[in-house]
């Protein structure tokens, strides 16, 4: 038992008690490829009520990117994963701030600042 | 209560804790460090993600991404890189066991694939800007080509370290250098894909998506 003192390396596959590798990756190909599929089918039907679109391609792609995490990258909720889960999700919490922040500010300067159309046509009312 | 004594210590030998064996081995300092690199990697691609989402519509008058993305293209290019990082998943495994032939195999199966990637990709930005939608034309497509040409970029770097790599084993061996370097090489891979996954979500769907 030694050997499991240190932290598990991120992209280590070698944990003794696991399936073996191929059929890790095999897996992590597998859920991809459905995943993948569905995004396109998604994207392309008009089956699914349109404005709930973006959010399903959202959820697809965060799954996907879970899988790929997992399955490829070995980034598991074991103790001796802590500090690569700990880094990761201090990477997300900035890419978090940095994409819903530009696009909250961004949304209210246009808001503010470029009136559409119709509002600058509009005859003011006092 | 020698007994006790001696359980006691069998126990201690079996179980340091972290803070109290002495640095990690080189191999986990090293990947960890590549895997804050490639975090903070990821940190610039948000923004340039952020970047392409505040100016998706402001194509001033020109082309909007319905009219020049090309769907059956973009699922082929997501197949060959997804394809690409299944075969550098079997590298990493034939890297461990130190087989030789098969990681010559599977290196040359990760880099036709992803050169295959990066010639759709190419074709694509060939065709959009003999349809005049260059990077000058609007916000939305200088947007558009730093996002998916830093991409791009990062996927024909990796190529280029695919190859060294490959010379590193013929002429080096698999000595504990040239291994670190392969793993990181593959943690690289597998990031460039996640990216590619917002990507084509983000632009190439989304983008379609009335």
């Amino acid at each position: 038992m030694t050997d499991t003192r240190y932290d598990r390396a991120p992209g280590d596959a070698s944990a003794p008690a696991e399936p073996s590798g191929v059929l890790v990756y095999t897996t992590g190909l597998a859920l991809a490829v459905i995943l993948t599929a569905t995004s396109f089918w998604v994207a392309n039907t008009s089956l699914l009520w349109g404005p709930g679109v973006s959010m399903g391609l959202v959820v697809l792609a965060v799954a996907q990117m879970g899988v790929h995490l997992v399955f490829f990258l070995h980034i598991t909720t074991g103790s001796d994963n802590t500090n690569n889960v700990l880094a990761l999700a201090y990477g997300l919490l900035i890419v978090l701030l940095v994409m819903a922040g530009s696009l909250w500010i961004m949304n209210n300067l246009n808001d503010n600042l470029m009136p559409s159309p119709e509002l600058m046509n509009m005859p003011m009312r006092h | 209560m020698n007994d006790a004594v001696a359980i006691y210590d069998v126990r201690q030998e079996a179980f340091v804790p972290a803070s109290e064996a002495g640095p990690a081995p080189k191999r986990i300092v090293v990947a960890y460090g590549f895997w804050i690199f490639l975090l903070s990697d990821i940190i610039m691609f948000s923004a340039l993600f952020a970047a392409y989402a505040v100016l998706v519509r402001n194509t001033a008058g020109g082309p909007t991404g319905a009219q020049l993305f090309n769907q059956v293209s973009v699922a082929a290019e997501t197949a060959f890189l997804l394809a690409s990082s299944y075969a550098c998943g079997l590298m990493s495994l034939a890297v461990a066991s130190r087989e030789r032939a098969a990681v010559y195999v599977r290196a040359l199966a990760t880099f036709v694939l992803g050169a295959a990637f990066l010639a759709l990709e190419l074709r694509e930005f060939a065709n959009m800007i003999a349809q005049g939608a260059t990077p000058q034309r609007s916000a939305f497509l200088s947007a558009f080509f730093a996002l998916v040409g830093c991409h791009g970029l990062h996927v024909t770097a990796g190529l280029v370290w695919l190859t060294v790599m490959m010379a590193q084993v013929a002429v080096k061996g698999f000595r504990a250098t040239v291994q670190r370097r392969l793993w990181c090489f593959a943690l690289f891979w597998h990031a460039l894909d996640i990216v590619w996954v917002g990507l084509f979500t983000l632009v190439y769907l989304m983008g379609v998506v009335p």
